[in-house]
């Protein structure tokens, strides 16, 4: 065969590809914006669900998981952002930093399920904070630290070495290069990774299982030590435990947290590009 | 903020500093006295705070051990790594949720795999411009996109299409949970290997070009062979992915703990180790034989990931040496 006529079979093979990748993609959130649309009105988003979830709306559920992405975002920041620096600006290549390194590669490879088994063995039973808000930010803090570390030292480590050594040669100790040329330079890399590991809290399903989540609780949390519904929990309970639940109640529910997290994606790809844009190094 | 005044274009400036160009730094106070002080307090802080992500390692499989090792003394081992998985009637054969981890995990990288790395090759070495610049944003939204919402569209859309189109009794089957895991994977996959294909250094492509090879002979026979350990690297991550996944599979695999032994298995219902421990914790009474078991099928899970996750990461850590410019 003309070796150009497989050139070209090979290129329509790997466009085919990447539109099977894509498309579903957009089948996924077409179909689910067309439902849910639907459904999806003032009411559906600022009343309590009654008559066993299939009538009024999802508030609390969006309020719970508002309170745990706000709680997640309070507990996983400063950590996240100190580690980060730790790593990209003073730990030295020794082991005990590759073995930081890999227990950030671990933590981001453990399956959410077993966060939920952690979070119910420490903080709901160990340290008696009973099924509650805080057992669960907590569990979701420690599963957000390894992508708000990785993403933020990759922003930490694209500010050019000489904003450093500048900083040093006028005088600046290292904490006051970090502080004052280092953190603003990467500020809106790190923001972007602290958006993406908050996105993931608060989608995420497994790690609240059993650490906070409600079945069914149409008021609002008094104190960290109540439970909270969570928009992730309620559609997995009314698609599959809740017989006879209209469609359009699924899909409206479907509707909101898929809004919810792609408008936190979006946020963090405009700042990502619009700096980029704007950066001159 | 007091960095307020340090915008953009203050600290572009510095690089002309060093040139020389402006001696010292204007309009800034030098730093109060005392400052040493609270300067020693933050970096310790911020060294402890660095060493705290070992700590949450540990602590994680402390607390998985604390409360599943008691299930090794509880149950024999014969039963333990039995084929049935009966709780309420004391067996507590893990093996069939095992395989059906493994199982529907190696089906989901055989979709994924070629499709992900043909899609990054794409991306890469053929893809105009602004090809690119749509489909990564689209594949990060899919990385984005909540478990359960992709369980749902599969319970409710690819379900149902499997069901008619394979004409089996149920949609709920390995495959269909193959088919989401895949798409999970895939965001992983794609990105490890772009990342793979883009360290293969440009001479590699020159040279094959200069000999007389097609854009696609180059692509196929030089570059994906030279990124094939990074691609590797893509596939252990991909897979770490799939085994953990819970919800997704749990809506769409039909749970049923049988062994899904022959190749027909695809399209029946299986059980996953980690639908098992989100399905049945919720109604356990602590410290029972079943709640150990439970937390063992944890720890089972952590080590898995943690093996896969170690190999991939000493794939990535190894600094690789390799000739030509890039």
């Amino acid at each position: 065969m003309d070796r150009y006529v497989k050139q070209r079979m090979g290129f329509a093979f790997l466009t085919a590809c990447a539109i099977a990748v894509v498309a579903p993609i957009l089948v996924v959130i077409g179909l689910i914006f067309i439902e849910g649309a639907k459904a999806v009105s003032l009411e559906f988003i600022s009343a309590v669900p009654y008559g066993g979830m299939k009538e009024g709306g999802i508030f609390p559920a969006i309020v719970g998981t508002l309170i745990l992405t706000v709680g997640t975002a309070l507990a996983s920041i400063p950590v996240g952002v100190a580690g980060t620096i730790y790593l990209a600006e003073y730990a030295r290549d020794t082991w005990m930093t590759r073995a930081i390194r890999l227990a950030i590669v671990n933590l981001a490879g453990i399956p959410s399920i077993v966060y939920g088994l952690f979070g119910l063995g420490m903080f709901v039973l160990f340290l008696h904070m009973g099924t509650s808000i805080l057992a669960g930010v907590l569990t979701l803090a420690i599963m957000t630290l390894p992508v708000i570390i990785s993403t933020s030292e990759e922003a930490l480590r694209a500010v050019p070495m000489e904003f450093r050594t500048v900083s040093a040669s006028l005088g600046g100790t290292r904490w006051q290069g970090i502080r004052y040329i280092v953190l603003p330079q990467a500020m809106p890399g790190i923001i972007t990774g602290i958006i993406l590991g908050l996105l993931r809290a608060a989608g995420e399903t497994a790690p609240i299982l059993f650490t906070v989540a409600a079945f069914y609780l149409p008021q609002l949390p008094r104190s960290p030590f109540d439970q909270v519904m969570a928009l992730p929990y309620h559609l997995y309970v009314i698609s599959t435990q809740v017989p006879g639940m209209p469609m359009s109640v699924q899909y409206g529910t479907a509707l909101v947290l898929l809004i919810l997290v792609l408008s936190m994606n979006l946020i963090a790809t405009v700042i990502r590009s619009y700096f980029r844009r704007r950066r001159q190094w | 903020m007091g960095a307020r005044h340090l915008s953009l274009n203050w600290a572009s400036s510095l690089s002309s500093k060093i040139a020389g160009l402006v001696p010292g730094r204007k309009g800034k106070p030098p730093p109060p006295a005392g400052r040493s002080y609270v300067e020693f307090l933050i970096e310790s802080s911020i060294r402890v705070l660095g060493f705290s992500t070992i700590g949450f390692v540990l602590l994680i499989f402390f607390f998985l051990l604390r409360e599943g090792l008691p299930i090794f003394r509880e149950v024999a081992p014969a039963n333990l790594f039995g084929t049935r998985w009966y709780p309420t009637f004391d067996l507590f054969g893990t093996l069939p949720l095992i395989i059906g981890s493994a199982y529907v995990t190696v089906a989901s990288i055989a979709i994924a795999l070629p499709l992900g790395v043909a899609t990054a090759v794409f991306i890469r070495e053929v893809a105009p411009h602004w090809t690119r610049e749509v489909l990564k944003p689209l594949i990060e939204v899919l990385a984005g996109i909540p478990s359960v919402v992709l369980g749902f569209f599969g319970m409710h859309v690819l379900a149902p299409l499997v069901r008619t189109t394979m004409d089996v009794p149920t949609g709920l089957t390995a495959f269909t949970g193959a088919v989401l895991l895949a798409y999970m994977a895939l965001p992983t996959i794609i990105s490890v290997a772009e990342d793979a294909i883009d360290t293969v250094p440009r001479s590699y492509r020159d040279a094959a070009l200069a000999m007389g090879a097609t854009h696609w002979q180059t692509i196929w026979r030089v570059v994906v062979p030279a990124a094939r350990s990074g691609i590797a690297t893509a596939v252990m991550l991909g897979m770490g992915r799939a085994i953990g996944e819970t919800m997704a599979v749990m809506m769409v695999t039909g749970n049923a703990a049988r062994m899904p032994i022959s190749l027909n298995s695809l399209f029946m219902p299986v059980r996953t180790m980690t639908a098992t421990v989100a399905a049945e914790m919720g109604e356990v009474a602590n410290g029972s034989v079943h709640y150990h078991s439970l937390f063992g099928i944890g720890i089972i899970l952590f080590i898995l990931t943690f093996l896969i996750n170690i190999v991939a990461a000493t794939a990535i850590f190894k600094k690789r040496h390799r000739g030509g410019l890039r």
